[in-house]
């Protein structure tokens, strides 16, 4: 690697140094900078958005050649109730998720804020968020366990009858969506916390001597110029809860019958194990429309209160 | 969007001043404060507890995990399902002890994790310093359009490009193995290259125009001068990457079926879904769950600090 790069210094140190020239050499220079990522981006980002997108028109089962079909997928797709019901559990999760997450993170690092600047603190609450989902998974999964789960000998010696948190059609979602507010719930607060400090210390002041109580200073102060922020986290928080996968994949692959079968995870199926490969591109095609259009919408929004600020 | 670009030390200025005004407020212990610290205390124990949990039960003797199952401490504590599930004991042992028969080695599964992180970690910081730097810093033609055709592609969610890379991945013949499943995360990231450049926009650029002065090449600049310069947020960078890398699984559990490449993520699946009987075998899933998290603990001890002070918009991924 050093040899390469000395010899391009080299001559890039005798070439002529009026400024003329001087895009041609950045010219040069800067594609050689950039080829790896030029690379990566073509062969991995580029190539397989425009291959996913002509195979959203075929029918192609892994094995073979695709085979034209038209807009056939997408009239399947609409007519899937499947789709639609896995539409329908992923968008209950992330309400469920980024809910729950966000306002468990803006509580905690407000009391962060007034209340101390511990490190050690904080390392704790990130813990969490650096545990593979998996593993944090696996260990709701023993936690819950209907017979011998620790949340079920304490409900148990609360008077209360076991519950099957994962076995439940009706609770399994709700489940998976609090186990990963357990696992991002610390991250997001530490970002609200790092936004939080940079609010002014003097506005605080200003109004706590006009006798504003806590309650009044997170209204009136911190949730104002926060905004931005919120915002901003609002948007990642909700597409990346969208791509939920490793929790349902690693615990209940979709069970009880279809109740936790999340639209990441129909679609890996579709693909991967019914090798419909043209149908689950059309349904990951449909999927960022559907994310493009909230990330748009939220980025509107966020600019709405960017100028706020200012 | 200029949002991402100035928070790295801006925590920095604005922290004394709250610090005053914490302490000044730290002697009164108000009915309020007290509630605040209970929940921050009870937030604690919530993070915390689950992990405890885990490793008292890879503690647990497999035949005593009912027993045991309400119990704070195992009554007999063991190492046996560590040694099992790091694959140190022979087959009627680990059967013995609980195990499906199955071969389980996760001091192999650590290692092709480790693997995986480190040639991601490293090259993909590399690649997306040198191209943030070029965005940012040099010209050249089609430079505005280009950055943005790259930087869209964030917007495109995983399984997408998922699907065709495991067909192309595939095709290539590097199924199960490194290359394959380093491949499309090894060269870029759209997040890190963002990143890379945003951060190299506000740099003064004096020091380079002096050295560019002095007739020093371009290669050079970046090589002795700009990454030296920008060791913090490579190295924030850097560990973000790994540790998204260490938590990967969708993509390894494709492309790394096979045991000799398999990462710990995908083990633990594997791991689950080989349970012998009707029941998991609780205490070596907890036992190999440890095994995954004690690599985590290590790096917060040793760069925790770096790590939480370094988490504000940059951190976001």
């Amino acid at each position: 690697m050093s040899t390469v790069m000395g010899g391009g210094s080299r001559t890039a140190a005798k070439a002529p140094k009026p400024v003329v020239s001087g895009r041609e050499r950045d010219g040069r220079v800067a594609w050689l900078f950039i080829a790896p990522v030029l690379i990566g981006f073509v062969v991995f980002y580029l190539y397989p958005t425009l291959r996913g997108l002509y195979w959203s028109f075929t029918d192609y089962s892994l094995l073979g050649q695709p085979k034209w079909v038209g807009a056939q997928n997408y009239v399947d797709v609409v007519h899937d109730a499947d789709f639609w019901r896995s539409m329908l559990k992923t968008l209950q999760y992330v309400v469920i998720n980024v809910g729950s997450q966000l306002l468990l993170a803006l509580l905690l690092a407000a009391l962060m804020h007034r209340l101390t600047r511990s490190v050690m603190l904080r390392t704790t609450l990130l813990l969490p968020w650096l545990v593979p989902n998996v593993t944090t998974g696996l260990i709701w999964l023993w936690l819950l366990d209907t017979n011998l789960g620790f949340v079920n000998h304490l409900l148990d010696s609360m008077g209360f009858d076991h519950v099957g948190f994962f076995m439940s059609p009706d609770l399994v979602i709700p489940t998976i969506s609090l186990i990963n507010t357990w696992g991002y719930a610390g991250y997001t607060a530490l970002l609200f916390y790092a936004g939080m400090l940079q609010i002014p210390a003097d506005v605080y002041e200003a109004a706590a001597i006009d006798g504003a109580g806590e309650w009044r200073l997170f209204t009136r102060v911190t949730l104002p110029l926060l905004k931005p922020i919120l915002a901003l986290v609002l948007v990642v928080t909700l597409i990346g809860s969208f791509q939920i996968f490793d929790t349902v994949a690693a615990t209940t692959r979709g069970d009880p019958a279809g109740a936790s079968r999340v639209v990441y995870y129909y679609i890996y199926q579709q693909a991967f194990q019914f090798f419909h490969m043209g149908y689950a591109s059309t349904m990951a095609i449909l999927l960022v429309l559907i994310l493009g259009v909230l990330t748009f919408v939220q980025l509107r929004l966020l600019r709405a209160s960017e100028s706020q600020l200012s | 969007m200029s949002l991402t670009t100035s928070t790295i030390d801006t925590h920095l200025d604005t922290g004394i001043g709250s610090d005053l005004l914490t302490l000044s407020r730290r002697r009164r212990l108000t009915p309020g404060r007290v509630i605040g610290w209970i929940v921050l205390i009870l937030a604690l124990i919530i993070t915390i507890f689950p992990f405890y949990w885990m490793v008292k039960s890879a503690l647990t003797p497999n035949a005593e995990i009912v027993a045991d199952s309400g119990r704070f401490w195992p009554t007999h504590p063991t190492m046996i399902n560590f040694a099992r599930t790091l694959g140190l004991t022979t087959l009627e042992e680990s059967q013995a002890a609980g195990g499906s028969g199955a071969s389980v080695n996760f001091v192999l599964y650590l290692w092709n994790s480790v693997i995986y992180c480190a040639l991601i970690g490293f090259f993909q910081t590399l690649f997306c310093a040198m191209g943030g730097y070029a965005f940012a810093r040099l010209r050249f033609r089609g430079r505005t359009i280009l950055f943005n055709m790259l930087v869209a592609a964030l917007m495109v969610p995983g399984i997408f490009t998922l699907l065709p890379n495991f067909v192309l991945v595939r095709d290539l013949g590097i199924l199960n193995t490194v290359w394959g499943m380093v491949a499309p995360s090894v060269l870029m990231t759209p997040f890190a290259l963002f990143f890379m450049r945003q951060f190299f926009l506000p740099i003064p650029r004096d020091v380079e125009e002096a050295a560019m002065i002095d007739g020093i090449g371009k290669i050079r600049i970046f090589w002795n001068i700009v990454l030296p310069m920008a060791k913090g947020p490579l190295i924030t960078i850097g560990l973000i990457t790994v540790v998204w890398a260490w938590k990967d699984f969708m993509w390894p559990l494709l492309i790394g079926r096979d045991e000799s490449v398999r990462t710990v993520t995908v083990a633990l699946g594997v791991y689950l879904q080989q349970s012998p009987n009707r029941q998991p075998d609780w205490t070596g899933l907890m036992a190999a769950s440890t095994i995954s998290v004690i690599p985590v603990i290590v790096l917060l001890a040793f760069l925790g600090r770096r790590i939480v002070e370094s988490l504000n918009f940059s951190g976001i991924k």
